[in-house]
């Protein structure tokens, strides 16, 4: 399966990554080859195998319904970009 | 005392023979000293080192002292270490001060372990050569022309450069056990839900493990009984039991049954790991064991299947990564997507990018079923494999990689070249059952790595059988030059 | 040719809990911006989520509710799409294998038909923060408190025809997850909000036409609004030969239109998979018969009972059993009263007034249902009259106390001594001799009629205090004996 570069540039988006114009080409060869690698997989009939999400056959865990974090504003948004009143600041979105 | 193992150091801190303050201090000297060269830090905590080891000093006199108590060993850059720039090799979180501590962390220091700092990795844990770091590749310190391999890299070249008795690291598709090999030490990824996850920056939720990383079996096993353990912040850590690693070392190989993948001893492999690891066989033999060979039929779909996995589950884990809340944000960005695409587009290195673009394309509309779903019924496949294996055998073992070290930039321009160096190692990822690798040998003056696989939960079987082989053999004890 | 609308709607209601979906934040609404939102809620590198056992509780005891199939084995996925106020760019959701599977609700529309919509699945997912667009020039503040907590999201069947069924169809859900306790209920603060997929075609077609999907509504009255508004705007378009974008549109309580949401425009590939991070959620029948037995009495059951037991009508039967708490306060009260008819008629009468015009919930009403029942008994056992019992409700209002208490300081008791009305009841007729005189010459069928006057003046003489039954019997009496004699 050979990705374009029109692939690659809908991948990106959806990806949120700019990617520079130049590099598009590499990225289309570059995902080609690992989906030509991957594609080993269709030789093989799996029809009749279920499909394995976790290592063990675990099952998920509950956690009791009680408040345990208090606030902690301070602390976490001292690794923040840009705060304003309390808020995380991003460009204005126009809904 | 850098020749000195974990084992060795807690001895020395108990007789009295230094303190961890002198311990650390002479660690941190040597780090400041040689560490250039090796690159194998990305952050050198000496002042919470030096608090940690007065504190450890305190704690001995007042005889509250543990095992652990004053040891240092480094921690690789995926651990959130609270206070401490926490950046997964990633130019995105160079900026990030971690505001919180991983589970691994927080259980060594409740130990009383000293940290020295944060050991370099290929970005987000994506690579096998450490190549793929925002700072730059750590070297192998058997020859520095070449790399430590990847992704525990900077963990792997600190603990064989001696700038770290021990190291914490953590393995997705191979990133303990394959640059153990690469740089002549021990490493173990235990059993998928062994070791909290929580805390360890993600790059495959569903593969990721952490581990030990140190000199002998004895260190790994010490490592580990601080490390594994049940966490209810980790929905996918197991409430089972952890046995003492230490007390099962010394059992006896004798009726030990190992398995021979016919798979993993290909043409594909250098001819001198291949002759090492059938050395290394011998010698379990003479210890005891016997020998038989097996299958693992679908050993050749583990890299195809790994390769859709990983990057899906990566596609979405680091989509966190958006520069609003932490991390790199791009110069004044003119709107909301642009802040996402520049932010994340600048942030990323090349190979985070790639596969990102891999997960999200194997992801989207129309292509779920042909690779994701495709890929977990292979992984099935694959985990089959070994627990028919297992049923027949105790331990499977074979060669950690199939060539020793390469050299710095050989492998860069062809990520699927690269990809294949996991070829032994991934599949157990895909299982999720514990695996090591022990030095066996040499290749051209570089380090053989022997993996010894074994069943959910069969640690303790697989240090036992290294500690074994350690104590018939010295290749773990042999040093770079330096 | 007629048209027919096809109505279909995802409802989220907010579960209450105590702590998020995946992490030990509070859910409380209203603290400051981003103190409620800890490491996992901010999405922090490296941290994980532990699913809230509160959360499945809730969500099998909705599915027991309306008779669904419920998923033994149900799977977090993940949503993946980049937005400011959704942390992980993924929303953990359930789309493969939901907790909830087919089930349904039965609406009473009017005429007494009753009408079965479908319930397609519910399913839990996190709730995203919010975008606050006005607060500052050029930005957009994100608060993250609302970022993880519980949704169940509920979807029906496109089995509605027309705003009326569908907001039967809402306030079904809403009395559902209100008696179970499960959510608030609070549409203003956005707890249970609702998106209207619609679509029109020709009666009698099979074919759905291309829907819109309205979001952002937060009231009964908006739900109907924007679906007749939509459906409106849908068959113009399509009367003048148009054509109907499937898009998200964004109802505008204040102009009453919606409007296209641009931002949400571009095709979206959410690239769903199962969440690595969390395992299936694996119940047994145990634990499903544990809830069934558990289950609250719900409004279908209760209205039933109230009927039976209370002999109400099938409207006041209906108005009193929708909520748990006005369905509690009734039953009390009318326990209380011994008369179940006059309860209801004081419940939905002067109490809803009061409580609707000092927006006072039922459970904060300074009136309790004991005091109403109090108060009843006072009208039961002629203590005071109907119209004085106002009187004393309004200072029960008040907080003058009790029934009793109310009645005694004001001494508003009613006077039942017949010397006492005898006397009254001769210093009015003794008063009002032309309209004695009139009684007297009228035909006898009209004098009934003509008593109401003199109650009236009895009535008035007495400060509303006489008994009005043995007023009337004792006008009639001496006014009848002066026309015959």
């Amino acid at each position: 399966m050979a990705l374009d570069r029109s692939d690659v540039e809908k991948i990106a988006h959806l990806a949120r990554l700019q990617i520079a114009e130049q590099d598009v080409q590499e990225y289309a060869e570059n995902l080609t080859s690992i989906l030509d690698l991957v594609d080993q997989m269709q030789a093989v009939d799996t029809s009749a195998v279920a499909p394995m999400a976790h290592p063990l056959d675990a099952v998920q865990r509950l956690r009791i319904d009680e408040v345990t974090e208090g606030n902690q504003r301070d602390n976490l948004q001292t690794v923040a970009p840009a705060v304003e009143a309390g808020l995380f600041q991003v460009p204005k979105v126009i809904e | 005392m850098f020749e000195k193992t974990l084992a060795e150091l807690a001895q020395g801190l108990e007789t009295g023979e230094y303190s961890s303050v002198e311990l650390t201090n002479s660690y941190l000297q040597r780090i400041k000293a040689e560490d250039p060269k090796i690159n194998s830090y990305i952050s050198i905590t000496e002042e919470l080192a030096l608090s940690q080891a007065e504190a450890a000093d305190k704690a001995r006199t007042n005889g509250e002292a543990g095992t652990f108590t004053g040891l240092p060993i480094a921690h690789k850059d995926i651990f959130c270490t609270q206070g401490v720039r926490t950046s997964c090799g990633s130019k995105m979180l160079d900026n990030f001060i971690s505001p919180y501590n991983a589970t691994v962390i927080e259980n060594f220091n409740q130990a009383g372990a000293v940290t020295l700092g944060k050991t370099n990795m290929d970005e987000f844990a994506m690579g096998s050569s450490n190549e793929s770091s925002y700072y730059g590749p750590s070297r192998n310190p058997w020859n520095t022309d070449c790399v430590p391999g990847g992704s525990s890299g900077g963990s792997a070249a600190a603990v064989a450069g001696r700038l770290a008795p021990a190291a914490t690291g953590t393995d997705t598709g191979g990133s303990i056990r394959q640059p153990a090999a690469l740089c002549g030490i021990t490493g173990i990824k235990p059993t998928y839900g062994r070791v909290s996850r929580y805390g360890m920056i993600a790059f495959a939720s569903s593969l990721d493990q952490g581990g030990p990383m140190t000199r002998t079996a004895e260190d790994a096993a010490m490592m580990l009984n601080v490390m594994a353990g049940f966490d209810a912040k980790d929905s996918t850590s197991l409430d089972q039991a952890v046995p003492d690693y230490t007390l099962t070392l010394n059992e006896s190989l004798k009726g030990l049954k190992i398995g021979l993948p016919k798979e993993f001893f290909s043409d594909q492999i250098d001819p001198q790991i291949a002759a090492q690891v059938q050395n290394a066989i011998k010698e379990y033999e003479a210890l005891g064991a016997t020998v038989k060979e097996i299958s693992l039929p679908n050993t050749h779909l583990a890299i195809p299947a790994y390769y859709i996995i990983a990057p899906a589950e990566a596609s979405s884990n680091l989509s966190r990564f958006d520069g609003v809340r932490y991390g790199y944000r791009c110069d004044e960005p003119v709107d909301l997507e642009d802040l996402y695409k520049r932010s994340r587009g600048e942030g990323f290195g090349e190979e985070v990018k790639r596969r990102i673009m891999v997960g999200t394309y194997a992801l989207s509309e129309g292509f779920y079923d042909a690779y994701y779903k495709k890929a977990l019924q292979i992984r099935r496949l694959i985990q089959q494999d070994y627990v028919n294996a297992l049923k027949e055998v105790d331990i499977i073992m074979g060669p950690t990689t199939p060539h020793p070290a390469f050299k710095l930039g050989e492998k860069t321009s062809d990520p699927v070249a690269m990809y294949m160096e996991d070829i032994f190692t991934i599949s157990l990822n895909l299982a999720g059952m514990p695996g090591m690798s022990v030095p066996c040998g040499f290749a051209n003056g570089l380090p053989v790595g022997l993996q010894l696989i074994g069943n959910y939960f069969a640690e303790a079987r697989l240090l036992n059988a290294a500690h074994q082989f350690q104590q018939a053999t010295d290749w773990h004890k042999q040093a770079p030059a330096q | 040719m007629e048209w027919e609308a096809v109505i279909g709607l995802e409802i989220h209601a907010q579960l209450a809990t105590k702590s998020k979906i995946f992490s030990g934040a509070s859910t409380a609404f209203g603290a400051e911006p981003n103190t409620q939102a800890c490491a996992v809620d901010l999405a922090l590198p490296g941290t994980l989520p532990v699913f809230n056992a509160e959360a499945l509780r809730m969500a099998v005891m909705f599915g027991v509710a309306i008779d669904a199939e419920i998923g033994h084995r149900s799977v977090f996925d993940r949503k993946n799409y980049f937005y400011p106020d959704l942390p992980k760019g993924y929303q953990t959701s359930q789309l493969f294998h939901p907790i909830v599977g087919i089930g349904h609700v039965d609406l009473e529309l009017e005429g007494g038909i009753t009408k079965r919509v479908g319930v397609t699945r519910a399913h839990l997912e996190e709730d995203a923060g919010k975008s606050l667009h006005d607060e500052f020039p050029g930005m957009t503040g994100i608060d993250l408190n609302r970022a993880g907590t519980p949704l169940l999201e509920i979807v029906s069947e496109p089995d509605m025809r027309s705003a009326e069924e569908a907001v039967a169809y809402v306030k079904k859900i809403h009395s559902i997850v209100t008696n179970l306790g499960i959510c608030d209920g609070n549409m203003a603060e956005g707890s249970f909000r609702c998106d209207c997929n619609v679509s029109v075609r020709y009666k009698g077609e099979e074919k759905l036409g291309n829907r819109t999907e309205t979001k952002n509504i937060n009231s009964f009255r908006f739900i109907e609004k924007a679906i007749n508004g939509e459906i409106a705007r849908q068959i113009d378009i399509l009367e003048d030969g148009g054509y109907i974008t499937q898009e998200t549109r964004l109802y505008d309580a204040n102009k009453d239109e919606t409007r296209s949401m641009r931002s949400k425009e571009e095709a979206n590939d959410y690239r769903y998979f199962p969440c690595p991070d969390l395992l299936p959620i694996v119940i047994d029948e145990a634990y499903v018969d544990q809830l069934k037995q558990s289950l609250p009495e719900l409004p279908d059951a209760r209205k039933a009972r109230f009927i039976e037991e209370f002999k109400l009508s099938d409207y006041d039967a209906m108005v009193l059993s929708t909520y748990r708490d006005l369905a509690g306060y009734f039953e009390t009260a009318a326990n209380s009263a011994g008369d179940a008819k006059l309860a209801a008629n004081w419940v939905m009468g002067e109490l809803s007034k009061h409580l609707n015009q000092n927006d006072t919930a039922i459970t904060d009403s300074p009136v309790s249902a004991e005091m109403l029942g109090g108060l009843l008994q006072r009208i039961t056992d002629n203590t005071i009259t109907g119209k004085l019992a106002k009187q004393v409700f309004e200072a029960m209002w008040a907080g003058e106390g009790s029934a009793d208490e109310v009645i005694e300081a004001k001494g508003l008791k009613q006077v039942t001594d017949s010397g006492a009305i005898e006397a009254m009841v001769d210093g009015v007729i003794a008063a009002n001799q032309p309209q004695v005189d009139q009684y007297v010459n009228a035909e006898p069928d009209k004098r009934g009629k003509m008593v109401g006057f003199f109650m009236g003046k009895v009535m008035q003489a007495s400060q509303g205090k006489a008994n009005p039954g043995q007023v009337q019997g004792m006008l009639k009496k001496k006014l009848d004996a002066l026309a015959n004699s």
